[in-house]
């Protein structure tokens, strides 16, 4: 039994369009960064589990792809270390 | 035709739902709260109000579709019941799998509230009979996510099964196809962005939306 920190990414599918990272990207080259493109706005997520490696990584899956993402839009990915 | 109107926390059309199903459907329609495990014992149709269930927070219906109650509203939609739900309540339905596809960001990031044009294009439907198809009505639109998206493949699935019952005729906010509101297969279950219950009377600028609750009931007695 250990205790686990997650971290989750969340982004919208490259073939969704991200108005959000647009406007960002936009706004950046009003700023003068006119060399940065590929603006894409996502989430973050930090969550803290306790079990067993092999539980908590089947529970944070499960978690990451019915709860914390919506596969019709986005992808998600995570990150699990032991804290 | 006896209606709950499902409440979370952060709906804000909830009353303006009551009212339409109170003064088009039936007298009974009551409010249920989202952590109720079933529906009262009779329930006709399940309303789905607009409003912003929690915030919002992580996607726009997303938690509210896991509420308790929504287990209860899959089992209603299952047996044939039908089910409305409009704006954020459409969300939700798409967020618990009761409908295809996904509602993102309006195209121009804005939040829009105004009338709008809408294309009735099946009137086929329960939610639709007392229109006639290719009809244009007015009803309101408010809301900052109700970019329609579907995959290709869903897309021509909604299209070719007629399960496009309203589509814009100048698309505000980005939608696939200018979809408006879907239906699920079966014809039960309607998601819809714009504002049915809030143009039920002379009052509010326009009756357009009167149409649907008149469908529903004709429908009901029909079988």
């Amino acid at each position: 039994m250990s205790t686990f920190k997650a971290k989750v990414f969340v982004t919208l599918k490259p073939s969704i369009l991200d108005p959000q990272g647009r406007t960002v990207e936009r706004a950046l080259s009003h700023l003068d960064h006119g060399n940065v493109g590929g603006v894409r706005v996502g989430k973050y997520i930090e969550l803290t589990l306790s079990g067993t490696r092999e539980a908590v990584e089947t529970q944070l899956r499960d978690i990451t792809e019915n709860v914390l993402s919506n596969p019709v839009m986005e992808d998600a990915r995570w990150e699990l270390s032991e804290a | 035709m006896n209606t709950a109107v499902i409440q979370f926390p952060g709906s804000n059309c909830d009353t303006d739902a009551l009212h339409a199903a109170r003064l088009l459907l039936d007298e009974r329609a009551q409010f249920v709260w989202h952590t109720e495990a079933g529906l009262p014992e009779g329930t006709d149709l399940v309303f789905l109000p607009g409003g912003f269930s929690y915030g919002d927070h992580l996607r726009s219906g997303a938690i509210a579709a896991r509420s308790p109650i929504m287990q209860a509203v899959k089992a209603h939609a299952d047996r044939g019941g039908f089910v409305l739900g409009v704006c954020n309540g459409f969300q939700v339905l798409t967020e618990s799998g009761l409908l295809p596809g996904a509602l993102s960001r309006n195209r121009e990031l804005h939040f829009m509230c105004r009338p709008v044009h809408l294309r009735v294009e099946n009137a086929a439907t329960a939610f639709t009979g007392a229109y006639q198809a290719g009809q244009v009505i007015e009803v309101p639109i408010a809301h900052g996510e109700g970019n329609y998206y579907a995959d290709a493949g869903t897309i021509a699935r909604l299209e070719g099964n007629g399960q496009v019952v309203f589509r814009y005729v100048d698309n505000p906010n980005g939608s696939l196809n200018d979809i408006a509101g879907i239906v699920n297969e079966r014809g039960n279950v309607l998601g819809m962005m714009p504002h049915p219950e809030r143009a039920v009377e002379a009052l509010l600028g326009s009756e357009d939306g009167a149409g649907l609750f008149h469908s529903l009931k004709a429908a009901l007695v029909n079988g």
